[in-house]
Order: structure tokens, then C-alpha cells, then sequence
């Protein structure tokens, strides 16, 4: 019996979801007492990946390569996936609610005749039983569910569980495949792959509001982005997007994405309820607002009450400063 | 181009959410019920694109309770040509609801099955995909932009950090996201017509969870933390407490 964990990857690079993912499998393998089985599916060359997975607890690694699986291949994967649960008989299996667990997942549950249980925050064993919290009603509610049946399915909100290191001596089994049946052909846009991390994975989110004025200015929140490090996202408020300053992808909020990073930069956002049942999470909140009164200061960890035309150019600067200092 | 939309019947988002004296289940009364927003979407792309085939029909389809028949309307009254009304209880994963829908679909005639990307009471993200899966049809999630050409169809989907492009064949799946489209206000003439326009019931029976809620629980209050200072001063302050208090940079 196993905890099978999806470690996902993408252009032939394990993402740091699989990571969290197979943390979070650790844990739940440790409590039902039955071994973490990392499932990877991917282009023949990603096989020398496989064996890496073991630094984050997976006992083995089940490999599942073909020459069509350059691209994510959705029906090809659901039956990597499911024939990998078949022959570890899985108790449970962990997806990262990422764009391509969250596809992945519901068709593999469709598959084993499963219950899923969607952006998971929390997974423990309760008297032998699986148990999550996930966010409902857009946040405003908690559900803690149970599953009336094995396999239990979960995908994971990412950042809610830290990625930590477990390491040990991983086998890699490669499954056999079937001609991979192939419904739908995906490729990636072109010329649309952006340097800085998706908001809803970053470490670091610098987010900006109607107070940034315009989008001429965010050029203010680029440079504190850089000067935070690669892991840095640009995040907006609704007001933002909808004015068109900046692509809806990057909108955080209860039409938007929700996050939880380590620590989020609320920048002219004035913490509208909407904004904040995207990012109240996060682990650290550092507001910067001219009004003394703005709602965001009652999330925020730390607030500087202020121009952020002043505010945020001396913050890159300090930044860069202490990074060179390290 | 015969197309059905799949629509839920949800609380609004501004409705104030509580739980219910079991603490395992959520009180709806005094919630403002409306078709699920991104359900909006869907039912305008159907719309779209049967007028730009020029001849098809629009069909809504529900797994609801006799309340959700003022959803249905809602969606007759945008523009939709009939409604069906599948009679029972969702459930609280979405197989189950995808059971029930795969099933009712099965002998109906589509090109096209039209979804929400996610309904905004569970916030499940599953029914769309879990239906292709169950008809074993190609499925296009989280859609920002949709081009059918003959018995192809070319959609963009958002992920991280980009898009993806997805080629298939009809007949097929899609669940839209915001921003693929603009949703049009029924019209007063619109909403005469909904009362006269079909609405087929069809008892179906609960469909079956695979999950239960145990507990339902607010999150935490955020606490207000502290403010640093005032203006560009107060930033050596804020960055030392990043680094030693929060040890966030
Ligand atoms: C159904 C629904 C869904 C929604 N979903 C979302 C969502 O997903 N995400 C979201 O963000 N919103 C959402 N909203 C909108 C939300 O209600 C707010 O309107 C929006 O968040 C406001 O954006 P803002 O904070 O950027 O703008 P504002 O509320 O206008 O705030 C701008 C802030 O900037 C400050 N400011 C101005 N100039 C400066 C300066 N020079 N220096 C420092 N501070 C300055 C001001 O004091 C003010 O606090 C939703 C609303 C509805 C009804
Ligand atoms: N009870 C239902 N009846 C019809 N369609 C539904 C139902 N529940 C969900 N859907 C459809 O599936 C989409 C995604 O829902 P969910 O998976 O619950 O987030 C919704 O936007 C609807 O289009």
C-alpha cells in the first residue's frame, strides 16, 4: 500500500509544487505507516530527474516516459497516474492544485471512481482516516472533510505546505505504457513565458493597487521585485486589472487567485474585502498606504503609513543593500 | 452547432456565509441566489457561437432542486433556447454531480458542452473535466479564448506565468475562466420570452458524495499588526524587522 504523490514538472524542470507535494505525502505516509510512491510522467529524458525525488521523502519513484509527453498530454497522464495507484494500491493521491493538477486531478478521480478534495490547506489521519481543510465560498468558510472511501484524492494549495527535505535512497521503476490514447494536443504559447514566477506559486509578492496611479509606474514595483530576488511575483488588485494596467493573471483576490506566500507586499491597495480573501493568508503582510485608515493595515504584520512614491524606492534600496551585504 | 451549458444555482458572492447549528453544513438563509458568475460566461459563449454557426440550440441543464428553475430562467432569459432541469441533490465532490450530468448527457445530441471553470459555493474546480472524462471527450479547463473552426476547436487556457494552446475535436468540454468573453443583460423581452421556452424536468435521484464535510469553521481573524512608521524614515526599521522578527527576507 502507498501514498502516491504527483510530482509535477513542466518543460522537463520538476516544479517546486512536486516538492510541497511529496512533503505534504511524507507526512500522510508516515501516519498511515505505508510507503510515499513519487509518480513522475514526462518526455524519456526526464528519467534522470526521477531518482532526485527521494531528497523530499519519496521511498520510490515510479517513471512514466513517452515521446508524447513533451507537452502536458492530459488523457495520456490520467492513465500513467491511475495504472501508478492500481499497482501501489494508493490510499491516497496527491496533486498540486497548480493549472495542471487541478486538470489532472478531477480526470484521475473521474477514472478511479474517487473523491477529491480540491485546494487542499491541511491533510492529517484522524483515527485512521483521511482528513483536509480546504477554503469554501470563496474563503469565507473552512470545510473540514472526511473520505468515505479509498483512494482519497487531494490537490494542494501551493505554498500552504512548506517543501522540506527527507532524504533518501529512491528507486526508480519505469511503468509500462499503453499506446497513450490522445484527445488533446497542447502546447505552450509562445513568447508569453514570463522570467518572474506565477503569483499564486511566488515566494514574494509585490502587489500594487489603483494607488500606484498608472501603468507607467510599475516600474517602482519591478525594481522591488528584483531587488527581493528571483522567487519574486508581481501581484494587482481588482481595480487594477479592470483598468487594464496590468493582465488579469496577476489579480489576487476572490475573483482572482488566492495566496499564500511567505510574505506579501500590499502596495496603494487599500484592502478591499474582496482583495483580502485572496492573500489574508500569507504568512507575513507589509502594507504601504497614505492613509493612515486604509482596511489593509488591520491584516497587515507591518505597515509604513506613507507616500509610496517615496516608500517604495527607498525599500529597493534597502533591499539591495542588505542582499549585497550577504 | 448544438451546444449544452451546465449551470449551478449559488449563493452571490456578497452574500454574508454562515454555518448551520450542525457545524457541518452552511445556512443559506438570507443568501442572495444567483447563476453561478462564471456559468455566465459559458452561457454567453454558447450563445456566440451558435449564432455564429448561424442554425443549433442552446440547452441548459442542472442537477438542482425546484429552485433552480429561476437559474434555468435566468439563462433562457439571455438568450438560451431550452432548459432541463435534472432533479436532485448535488454533491458535495463533484463526481458525483458529473455522474449525474455525464448520464443525462449521454443520449442527447451536442457538439459542444459548455461549463463554468468553477462554481463559487464549493469552489470545486472538478465537474467540467471530470464530465469529458466520464463521455471520453477531449476537455479545454480554465478557458480564456475559444476559436471552432468546422470540427476543430483551438482554446487558450491560463496556467502559470502564460497560456497553453489546446487543439481538439469536437464534440467536447469547455470551462471558461473571466475574460473570455463579456456576458450580455437579458433583455425585458428576453425574460417574457424564458417563461414560455421549454423546461424539461427529470428526476434523477441524489447524487452520491464521496466526500462529507466533518466541520465547518471561520478562518482566523487576521490580527492587525503594527504600523512601523511614517513615510521613507521608517524603512530601515521595517527591513530589519523582515529580516530578524519575521526572518521573511
Ligand atoms: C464580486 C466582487 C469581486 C471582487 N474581486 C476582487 C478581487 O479578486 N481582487 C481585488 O483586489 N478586488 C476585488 N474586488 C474589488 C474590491 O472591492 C475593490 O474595489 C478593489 O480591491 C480596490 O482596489 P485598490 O485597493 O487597488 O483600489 P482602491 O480601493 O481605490 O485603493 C487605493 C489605495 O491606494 C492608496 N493610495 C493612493 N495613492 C497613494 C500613494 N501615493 N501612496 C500610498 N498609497 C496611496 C489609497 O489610500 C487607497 O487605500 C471585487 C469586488 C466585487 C464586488
Ligand atoms: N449541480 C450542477 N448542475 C449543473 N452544472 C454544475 C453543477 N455543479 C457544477 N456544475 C458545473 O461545473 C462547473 C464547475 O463546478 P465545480 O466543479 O463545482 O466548481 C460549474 O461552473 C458548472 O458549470
Amino acid at each position: 500500500m502507498s501514498v502516491l504523490a504527483f510530482a509535477e514538472q513542466r518543460g522537463g524542470a520538476v516544479r517546486q509544487v512536486a516538492f510541497e507535494t511529496l512533503t505534504a505525502g511524507r507526512g500522510l505516509a508516515d501516519s498511515l505507516g505505508v510507503e510515499l510512491v513519487a509518480v513522475l510522467v514526462g518526455p524519456p529524458a526526464l528519467s534522470s530527474e526521477a531518482a532526485g525525488l527521494g531528497k523530499y521523502g519519496a521511498d520510490r519513484v515510479i517513471f512514466a516516459g513517452s515521446e508524447s509527453f513533451e507537452e502536458y498530454a492530459p488523457e495520456g497522464y490520467t492513465d500513467a497516474v491511475a495504472k501508478a495507484a492500481g499497482q501501489t494500491g494508493a490510499k491516497a493521491i496527491l496533486f498540486p492544485a497548480s493549472a495542471q493538477g487541478r486538470d489532472l486531478s478531477p480526470r484521475v478521480a473521474a477514472r478511479l471512481g474517487a473523491g477529491l478534495a480540491t485546494d487542499v490547506t491541511q491533510v492529517s489521519v484522524e483515527n485512521g482516516r483521511i482528513v483536509a481543510v480546504r477554503p469554501a465560498y470563496g474563503g469565507k468558510v473552512l470545510f473540514k472533510v472526511g473520505f468515505k472511501a479509498e483512494p482519497a484524492l487531494l490537490s494542494l494549495r501551493p505554498r500552504a505546505v512548506a517543501a522540506a527535505e527527507s532524504p533518501r535512497d529512491a528507486q526508480v521503476t519505469t511503468l509500462e505504457l499503453d499506446q497513450p490514447r490522445e484527445l488533446t494536443k497542447v502546447s505552450t504559447a509562445t513568447g508569453e513565458q514570463k522570467e518572474r514566477p506565477d503569483v499564486a506559486e511566488a515566494e514574494i509578492i509585490v502587489a500594487g493597487g489603483r494607488g500606484v496611479g498608472g501603468p507607467e509606474h510599475w516600474a517602482l514595483l519591478e525594481e522591488l521585485a528584483d531587488a527581493l530576488g528571483p522567487g519574486t511575483a508581481l501581484g494587482a488588485s481588482r481595480a487594477v486589472v479592470d483598468a487594464g494596467w496590468r493582465p488579469h493573471g496577476e489579480q489576487v483576490g476572490q475573483t482572482g487567485k488566492v495566496v499564500a506566500p511567505p510574505l506579501y507586499f500590499a502596495v496603494g491597495i487599500s484592502g478591499a474585502i474582496q482583495h483580502l480573501a485572496g492573500m489574508r493568508t500569507a504568512r507575513c503582510i507589509v502594507a504601504v498606504n497614505k492613509d493612515a485608515e486604509a482596511p489593509i493595515f488591520k491584516v497587515a504584520d507591518y505597515g509604513i503609513v506613507g507616500d509610496l512614491f517615496e516608500v517604495v524606492p527607498r525599500l529597493s534600496e534597502e533591499i539591495r543593500k542588505l542582499r549585497s551585504q550577504e | 452547432m448544438n451546444i449544452i451549458v451546465c449551470v449551478k444555482r449559488v449563493p452571490d458572492s456578497e452574500s454574508r456565509i454562515a454555518k448551520a447549528a450542525d457545524n457541518a453544513s452552511i445556512d443559506t438563509q438570507g443568501a442572495k441566489f444567483v447563476l453561478n458568475p462564471y456559468d455566465e460566461y459559458a452561457v454567453e459563449e454558447a450563445l456566440k457561437l451558435k449564432e455564429g454557426a448561424g442554425a443549433g440550440s442552446v440547452t441548459v441543464m442542472t442537477l438542482g432542486g425546484d429552485e433552480s428553475k429561476e437559474t434555468l430562467r435566468t439563462a433562457l432569459a439571455m438568450g438560451a433556447d431550452q432548459a432541463v432541469l435534472l432533479k436532485g441533490e448535488p454533491s458535495v465532490d463533484g463526481l458525483g454531480t458529473a455522474e449525474k450530468l455525464a448520464e443525462a448527457i449521454k443520449g442527447r445530441e451536442y457538439d459542444l458542452i459548455v461549463f463554468g471553470k468553477q462554481a463559487i459555493d464549493n469552489d470545486n474546480l472538478q465537474v467540467p473535466v471530470m464530465v469529458a472524462e466520464l463521455l471520453g471527450v477531449p476537455c479545454a479547463n480554465v478557458v480564456v479564448q475559444l476559436e471552432i473552426d468546422g470540427r476543430t476547436a483551438t482554446a487558450h487556457r491560463e496556467v502559470e506565468g502564460g497560456h497553453e494552446i489546446l487543439e481538439f475535436g469536437l464534440p467536447a468540454v469547455v470551462a471558461a475562466q473571466k475574460g473570455l468573453n463579456e456576458p450580455r443583460y437579458a433583455s425585458l423581452k428576453g425574460i417574457m420570452q424564458a417563461k414560455k421556452k421549454p423546461l424539461e424536468e427529470i428526476e434523477v435521484g441524489d447524487a452520491e458524495s464521496r466526500l462529507e464535510i466533518l466541520e465547518v469553521t471561520y478562518p482566523p481573524e487576521p490580527t492587525a499588526g503594527e504600523i512601523v512608521g511614517e513615510g521613507a524614515d521608517a524603512v530601515p526599521e521595517l527591513v530589519r524587522k523582515l529580516r530578524e522578527e519575521a526572518k521573511v527576507i
